[in-house]
């Protein structure tokens, strides 16, 4: 899977001065790659918090150098590929790295990169303490300096909005409907975020009373007065069905509906389909009958969920094509391709049950890659006692 | 208490029934030990259960095969399949359809005193050409025709133990298992024919025996079952003495040569020599015996073959049509042949299989028993009869 991501970046035509081509397929070649399918990712889970590890690592003056150096180096790569220096982005970068510096290599991490060296180098915590040894934060000797002052600062605006309350309890000005703060569609931050932010480490129970306290401070009123502190502690939700392009209807020259499906794919195998419209249910894959194509039971009724599902089982004619993969990936890919193929015939609630059934999705499992050491992907070589 | 079944009967059919219009010749025959059916009249079946009498309007319908013919005339000829269904239903229903209606048809005006026609029934995988043929072979056999069934001539060109050396030709091989098996159930179809055919030449098998003229062909045959080793020249000489005879003007009977699987004669073998190399299929005597009967040389009665992909050697399985699978030298001798095409079930037919199955409760899924349910058999299945069957065998 690397290896066709790697040959696919690199088969685009490059020359110098050609800046417009697509930033999508780059980035969701490199990104299909990516194993697991998480909700709310960010990096930080990946990485280690080496920031609460030790004492600073790298001095601030080394990290200054770095900054410098990379913006230099930065400007010479602009140059190099032909572009505007000004106008050069961490993207621009990346595609250039990858085009002068082609990897092989399956990890991502193992792969030539530039970044900034924010990113690169892990946040470090300044000296805590002066040459006299007397520490800056009051907090210091608690040990988790950054969180408890977190928790003293929400506790101080709490009190405040209270006593904004009172206030205007007192100018009879208060109002129960007052303008609450909307939590729609964004979550808290996840207990490694907040470490993140906080460059050190805080346990479960801490995490815990955080929230507690900001749900705390959520429940006044008037807690709207401190809207930007609290959205600075929370993320938003990605939404996730906005992203389906339901392509219109085709007509063609009888009048009937057709409509494609693009190509699918499920494990190395591709498919593509023509469904048309008022037909009586025939249904040709390669240009062989269906019964004889898939032999097997279980690859036919892959073919019949989505048509079953939606109950549309002998109004279509399809015409498929498929190639690559075993019976049962490609099976599995003309499913998919006959989903999106019906969307631009259905209703949007349609469409969106569709998604719910995971019609929609294409199925991101391939064949796990064989370690050293053992036999196989899981399984290890025969245990011998001696 | 008959008028009770009867309405037992009317509330337990699941349909709705409607009555036939009326057949003309032919009666219902029941056996000791099936359910009566008094007039209940269904869409799919039909109380025409002789051959010969149906037509058209029948198409799509069952006819039962009476238990009494079922034996005689169908010891070996019908699928594996099928043969466990009728176990299981404890009735054997065949479906009238067009191909074997056309078949019936042209047997019934053909001209017996020229050369043979030879029919050939083709079609994709399980589209129903063995049951056609089977169908055409009843009809054969009740107007009185002597019947030659081949099951599977694959079974002749493969999978053989022993392969003996030929007494009677040097280059060819022998072989005694199926050739007596064949003669057993040969004399199983043909009980009445077998004292009536006389044989016209003397045939000396060792030095001590022999057949003389005159004698009658079931001591040919039982000779042939009894002795194994020389049983393929006795299919040999029994082959002969037929075509010879048949449509002759004393004592003329029809001669039916019913082969299924026949692109198995023209291809290869998988057996092998001693030496290891591969046997043509001419160098088995059966096999040769039996093109001679295939050629339209002799007069008085017809050919009937089924292609088969299913049990043929070293075809593709995508391949159905007669050129494809008999290969060129088998089109040469089939040329000229009357081609049957036999296609999937259409509407109508898949209708009375699917409501053939609920009124024999193997349709057990409640789902399966709504629209939807069929809707899901008919996509799945694609109308094709072969696997249509194997669905409903686990629903």
């Amino acid at each position: 899977m690397a290896a066709s991501g790697g040959r696919t970046v690199g088969s685009f035509l490059w020359k110098c001065g050609n800046c417009c081509f697509n930033f999508n397929t780059v980035s969701s070649n490199l990104t299909r790659q990516v194993l697991s399918r998480q909700l709310c990712v960010s990096a930080v889970l990946h990485r280690k918090n080496l920031a609460a590890a030790g004492p600073e690592k790298f001095s601030e003056e080394f990290i200054k150098k770095q900054v410098e150096e990379f913006n230099i180096g930065k400007r010479h790569l602009a140059n190099m590929m032909g572009e505007d220096p000004e106008t050069f982005t961490q993207g621009d970068i990346n595609r250039s790295i990858a085009y002068l510096f082609p990897s092989g290599l399956f990890d991502k991490k193992a792969k030539p990169l530039m970044k900034h060296p924010d990113e690169v180098f892990p946040k470090q915590r300044a000296v805590q303490w002066g040459a006299d040894g007397r520490p800056f934060h009051f907090l210091f000797y608690t040990g988790k300096q950054s969180y408890y002052s977190l928790m003293h600062d929400t506790f101080t605006k709490a009190l405040a909005v209270e006593k904004h309350q009172d206030r205007l309890r007192g100018k009879d000005l208060f109002t129960q409907d007052a303008k609450q703060i909307s939590l729609v569609g964004s979550r808290w931050l996840l207990k490694e975020e907040l470490e993140e932010l906080l460059v050190e480490t805080i346990s479960e129970h801490d995490y815990a009373r955080f929230i507690q306290l900001m749900e705390r401070l959520l429940s006044l009123p008037y807690c709207s007065v401190e809207e930007d502190f609290v959205q600075r502690y929370r993320r938003q939700l990605e939404i996730q069905s906005s992203k389906q392009q339901v392509q219109p209807l085709q007509y063609d020259q009888h009048g009937v509906a057709y409509s494609t499906g693009d190509g699918k794919q499920r494990k190395t195998a591709t498919g593509t389909v023509l469904l048309r419209d008022s037909g009586s249910g025939s249904i040709s894959i390669n240009g062989t009958n269906y019964v004889h194509y898939f032999p097997v039971l279980q690859d036919r009724e892959q073919l019949m969920f989505p048509l079953h599902f939606m109950g549309v089982l002998g109004r279509f004619d399809m015409q498929c094509s498929v190639s690559g993969g075993g019976h049962s990936s490609q099976a599995g890919a003309l499913r998919l391709a006959i989903s999106r193929a019906m969307l631009s015939f259905l209703s949007e609630g349609q469409v969106e049950t569709m998604r719910q059934a995971g019609l929609l999705t294409p199925d991101p499992r391939i064949k796990e890659r064989k370690k050293p050491g053992q036999e196989g992907a899981r399984r290890k070589f025969t245990w011998k006692k001696r | 208490s008959f008028e009770n079944r009867l309405a037992f009967r009317w509330f337990w059919l699941p349909e709705p029934v409607r009555p036939l219009h009326g057949s003309g010749c032919g009666q219902q025959q029941e056996a000791v030990g099936m359910e009566m059916r008094p007039e209940t009249f269904s869409i799919f079946r039909t109380q025409e259960n002789d051959p010969d009498c149906q037509s058209e309007q029948h198409q799509g319908q069952y006819y039962t095969v009476p238990p009494s013919h079922f034996h005689t005339v169908f010891p070996h000829g019908l699928p594996p399949r099928y043969q466990q269904q009728v176990k299981t239903f404890n009735e054997g229903c065949v479906m009238v359809r067009q191909p074997a209606l056309e078949l019936i048809s042209h047997l019934k005006r053909a001209d017996y005193s020229k050369p043979t026609l030879r029919y050939l029934l083709y079609g994709v995988k399980g589209s129903g050409k063995t049951m056609s043929l089977c169908h055409t072979v009843h009809y054969c056999s009740t107007q009185g025709w002597l019947v030659l069934h081949i099951p599977d001539a694959h079974l002749w060109v493969k999978n053989c133990k022993e392969l003996l050396p030929s007494s009677y030709h040097a280059s060819r091989f022998d072989q005694p298992i199926q050739a007596s098996n064949w003669l057993r159930n040969f004399r199983t179809t043909n009980e009445n024919f077998l004292s009536k055919i006389k044989l016209r030449q003397r045939y000396v098998w060792t030095k001590r025996e022999s057949t003389e003229e005159g004698q009658p062909l079931g001591e040919l045959v039982d000779m042939g079952v009894s002795r194994v080793k020389s049983s393929s020249d006795v299919v040999g000489a029994v082959l002969k003495e037929l075509r010879l005879q048949a449509g002759g003007t004393e004592g003329g009977f029809r001669l039916a040569v019913a082969v299924d699987g026949v692109n198995g004669l023209w291809g290869r073998t998988t057996l092998k020599k001693e030496d290891k190399s591969p046997v043509a299929p001419e160098e088995l005597t059966l096999v040769h015996n039996l093109r001679k009967m295939i050629n339209n040389d002799w007069c008085g009665g017809a050919v009937i073959a089924t292609l088969s992909q299913t049990g043929s050697l070293y075809a593709p399985s995508s391949a159905y049509l007669p050129q494809e699978l008999l290969g060129e030298e088998g089109f040469d001798s089939m040329d000229p042949f009357i081609p049957v095409p036999v296609s999937l079930y259409s509407e109508k037919e898949f209708e009375s299989c699917y409501l053939y199955y609920l009124d024999r409760h193997w349709l057990q899924h409640p789902h399966s028993q709504t629209e939807e349910g069929k809707k899901e058999l008919i996509f799945l299945s694609n109308r094709n009869p072969s696997v249509l069957e194997r669905l409903c065998a686990f629903l």
